[in-house]
């Protein structure tokens, strides 16, 4: 959120349409991703009620609990959600891709593509963590034995749902955060959560303006919730008597069981069809956009994690724990602070509007360059160095101090130091610039690696640069501040065991 | 009856009062600025049904399988006795246990009237407090009494008062999980703000009888069922905090009579309802009443109050009804049509919005320049 979002906001609203706040899109959209909408049963933690899931939007798959409190019957929509998931994920698992080495690391292979799963809202991550927290767990043999599909598709669901968690990966997007992240509508962002409203902002059906549609999206009976909430009223007036009638089928014969089973698919088949079809719609939204420029770099590290993840299991690892340990804790929140500055930097740097946000922060500036001095050498020293001066005319809010280090979107491998900033009232501020590397290697610079007078430019006080990885302790040296070395994964009995219900 | 009292009375009209409930009590927290909410809640009108008389009926329902979930559980833990819930203490929270007996109160011999069951619960109360014996002591359906706005106010809380040690403790059965010791934050939040209110309402009826306020705990026990199963588990919950929020909102509602000088005299909520009780007011008459009072409408109410959509299609057009943040970015300009023009139109702008003016011109201007570039 920003004061240029909230402006798009209030255009929004006089134009009764949603409003632009990317010239690029920023998420990476799979050709053939995997659409999953899942309902959960209210009152229940994690249980699943039903789920309408497939990767061609004209045969969708639905899956249903006829009893949700039913412990088989969950684990049988677990098997049938899993023979979905896993063939889409195991279609991902040929051929490589070289990526070579650099900066001290060796050649790597990797998948040449990765699954991408497609939610409806970030409370449906949630249930695919939970979903995979409740199977990843699960035996495969002796007493409570699930099928061998089960724990597998808990463990891909918890590494989908952890790996969401990084900012700017795409393997689970939930259409919403992708969707709000791209347009601003004229309502609040409390009311951006109901996927078929803010549809009505960004794309409304012929004849209706964006406010009109998204009014008609709060009707529960036309468009009911995105889930894995349900409506409260479907639940009491349609759910709770078809679930009893498919009770009562249980003591009647195939054909009375085959009947209420069917009549409680067709309901929720109701319920989870024009969610589907707006999921679609989503991606489509989506992939209409350009790409930013990074979008392929973020998605090689989901390639990367995939990848990663897909070895853990071909060399049967643990599954995942239930809390991280005191090391690996400290890891992750540094990956994410690192990967959230980055994918930061990476945004403004491919999309002017972003950048726009930046320089009304004053953590950036553009304007033109009036004067360069491409070939002013710095000779204080014991070697002559090449440092050119340029100085940028901006009618931006120059805040930084002298001495900062920049960096310019177009040439990212150069720093520029600010050497001085003239201010008069009522006129441009005018930036006194030396840079430093991307000019090649001897004391002329490159041509094209200076900017030349008249080229309009931007400074950034941020970067995409690599940044170093903290170095963290072994697990097995965790000092005894944080519990000490964290005791080994042995699956036990009660992890196989535990109730589902 | 005070005059605050009578004028309350005049409008709510004749539909009964609603009766606030830990949950309602609780709710009066999470919009303190609202004089609408205020005086609503004050005098005990009956939102849902005010809201669907002026045509904006509330979007809230419960899921009968949320609610026959939540009464299961709560009926296993208080089974037997509490067995499982005495269980919890003893073995999870390593309370020291001797005999602990049971009382419950929801009934006096029959006789269902709520005077009657808070004399009761008064009484029982303040025999056990008055008693040195260190014996423990379950009070489960205890029927509290509160102040909101100058008038009583009956709490039926789903808890048990349990006596431990010369203290009293609340604890709270709700049927949200914890899955790995970690639980949705803002359920716990609201559960927080809930129990605070009863702890609240136990040291006033403590303090009546002499107790001071270390007579009741401000450590709750909350009671949850763990990870996907139906066992419970108990979790100590300070709710220091939550008591302060609910004591000032509460304080601030007893100073309703200020709110309500500014009020038309004439001002009344009642629906006219026919002897079947079907509202016979005309619903812009409804409307036009509700607007006398002034509402602060935020995004956040459409998940608390019953009024929510009726404010917001009056809020249409003013940026609080785009989010506090949103209209913080905006420079606190009130109006989505002031903050385009002072955006747009060159010009002085008046003194009090030319700081918001330069923020929201140069927004524009940049807005325009990358939007351009883009094309």
């Amino acid at each position: 959120m920003s004061t240029l979002t909230s402006l798009a906001r209030a255009e929004a609203v006089e134009r009764g349409i949603a409003q632009p706040v990317c010239t690029v899109r920023h998420v990476h959209i799979a050709d053939r991703p995997l659409v999953f909408v899942p309902l959960a049963m209210a009152g229940e933690a994690g249980a699943p009620l039903a789920a309408m899931v497939g990767d061609d939007p004209r045969s969708p798959r639905l899956l249903a609990v006829a009893q949700p409190r039913n412990r088989d019957q969950r684990f049988a929509f677990a098997a049938g959600l899993a023979a979905v998931l896993l063939r889409y994920i195991e279609g991902f698992l040929t051929g490589q891709e070289t990526v070579p080495g650099g900066r001290g690391r060796e050649a790597r292979t990797r998948f040449p593509d990765a699954p991408q799963i497609l939610v409806p809202n970030r409370a449906a991550t949630g249930f695919t963590r939970l979903l995979g927290r409740s199977t990843r767990f699960r035996r495969t043999e002796g007493e409570y034995a699930v099928l061998p599909a089960v724990p597998l598709l808990g463990r891909w669901l918890t590494f989908l749902a952890e790996r969401a968690e990084y900012p700017g990966s795409s393997l689970l997007l939930a259409a919403t955060d992708a969707l709000s992240r791209h347009w601003a509508t004229g309502q609040s962002p409390v009311e951006d959560l109901n996927l078929a409203a803010l549809l009505g902002w960004i794309d409304p059906p012929e004849g209706l303006t964006g406010p009109q549609a998204a009014a008609a999206a709060e009707d529960p009976l036309t468009w009911p919730p995105a889930g894995p909430a349900t409506d409260p009223t479907f639940d009491n007036e349609v759910l709770g008597r078809l679930i009893a009638a498919c009770d009562r089928a249980e003591a009647g014969d195939d054909r009375a069981r085959q009947r209420a089973r069917s009549a409680l698919e067709d309901a929720l088949t109701s319920q989870l069809m024009p969610t589907w079809g707006l999921m679609w719609q989503a991606a489509g939204l989506l992939r209409g956009l350009p790409p930013g420029a990074h979008v392929a770099t973020r998605w090689a590290a989901d390639k990367d994690a995939f990848t990663w993840y897909a070895e853990q299991l071909r060399d049967g690892g643990p599954p995942q724990p239930r809390r991280d340990t005191a090391v690996s804790a400290a890891r992750r929140l540094a990956r994410l602070e690192r990967v959230q500055a980055a994918c930061g930097a990476q945004r403004a740097f491919d999309d002017p509007l972003v950048m726009a946000e930046h320089r009304l922060a004053g953590e950036a500036f553009a304007g033109r360059v009036v004067a360069a001095e491409p070939g002013r050498q710095d000779c204080s020293g014991t070697r002559r160095k090449l440092r050119p001066h340029i100085t940028v005319e901006t009618a931006d809010p120059v805040l930084m101090e002298p001495g900062t280090v920049l960096t310019s979107p177009g040439r990212p491998r150069q720093q520029a130091r600010i050497v001085s900033v003239s201010v008069t009232a009522g006129r441009p501020s005018r930036v006194l610039l030396e840079l430093s590397g991307g000019m090649g290697r001897g004391l002329t610079a490159a041509p094209g690696s200076v900017p030349e007078p008249g080229e309009v430019t931007c400074y950034a006080t941020f970067s995409d640069g690599f940044q170093p990885i903290p170095a963290f302790p072994d697990p097995a040296d965790t000092p005894w501040t944080h519990g000490g070395p964290p005791p080994q994964y042995v699956p036990a009995d009660e992890d196989a065991r535990e109730e589902w219900s | 009856m005070t005059d605050t009292e009578a004028r309350l009375s005049r409008i709510r009209g004749s539909v009964p009062a609603r009766n606030h409930d830990a949950r309602t009590i609780a709710a009066l927290t999470s919009n303190p600025g609202c004089a609408r909410r205020a005086i609503m809640d004050a005098a005990g009108i009956d939102k849902p049904r005010l809201a669907s008389c002026a045509g904006f009926p509330a979007p809230f329902g419960q899921s009968q399988f949320a609610i026959a979930r939540g009464n299961a559980f709560e009926a296993q833990v208080k089974a037997n006795g509490c067995a499982e819930l005495l269980r919890l203490l003893r073995d999870q929270l390593g309370l020291p246990m001797p005999e602990v007996s049971y009382d419950d109160l929801e009934e006096v011999g029959g006789n269902p009237s709520r005077e009657l069951r808070h004399a009761r619960t008064r009484g029982l109360l303040a025999r056990a407090a008055a008693s040195g014996v260190d014996a423990g002591t379950l009070f489960d359906h205890p029927l509290l009494r509160l102040e909101v706005g100058g008038r009583p106010v009956y709490l039926e809380p789903d808890l048990i008062a349990f006596r431990l040690h010369g203290r009293f403790h609340v604890v709270e059965m709700k049927s949200f999980a914890v899955i790995d010791g970690q639980a949705d934050g803002d359920k716990v939040a609201a559960a927080a703000t809930q129990s605070a209110v009863y702890v609240l309402a136990l040291r006033e009826m403590l303090a009546d009888l002499g107790a001071g306020p270390d007579a009741v705990a401000h450590d709750v026990f909350l009671i949850c069922p763990e990870n996907f199963s139906n066992r419970p588990t108990a979790t100590v919950l300070d709710v220091r905090k939550q008591l302060t929020v609910v004591r000032r909102q509460l304080s601030r509602l007893a100073r309703i009579d200020s709110l309500m000088a500014q009020l038309p005299a004439d001002l009344s909520f009642d629906l006219d309802l026919d002897p079947s009780g079907v509202p016979r007011r005309p619903p812009a008459d409804v409307a036009a009443a509700v607007r006398s009072v002034q509402a602060r409408y935020a995004p956040e109410c459409l998940a608390s109050c019953e009024m929510c959509f009726f404010c917001r299609d009056e809020a249409r057009g003013s940026t609080s009804a785009l989010g506090r943040a949103v209209r913080d970015d905006l420079g606190g300009v009130e109006y989505v049509a002031t903050v385009l023009r002072l955006a747009r139109e060159p010009g002085v702008p008046p003194a009090e919005q030319a700081e918001a003016a330069e923020l929201l011109r140069a927004a524009a201007r940049l807005r325009r320049e990358a939007l351009v570039e883009a094309i």
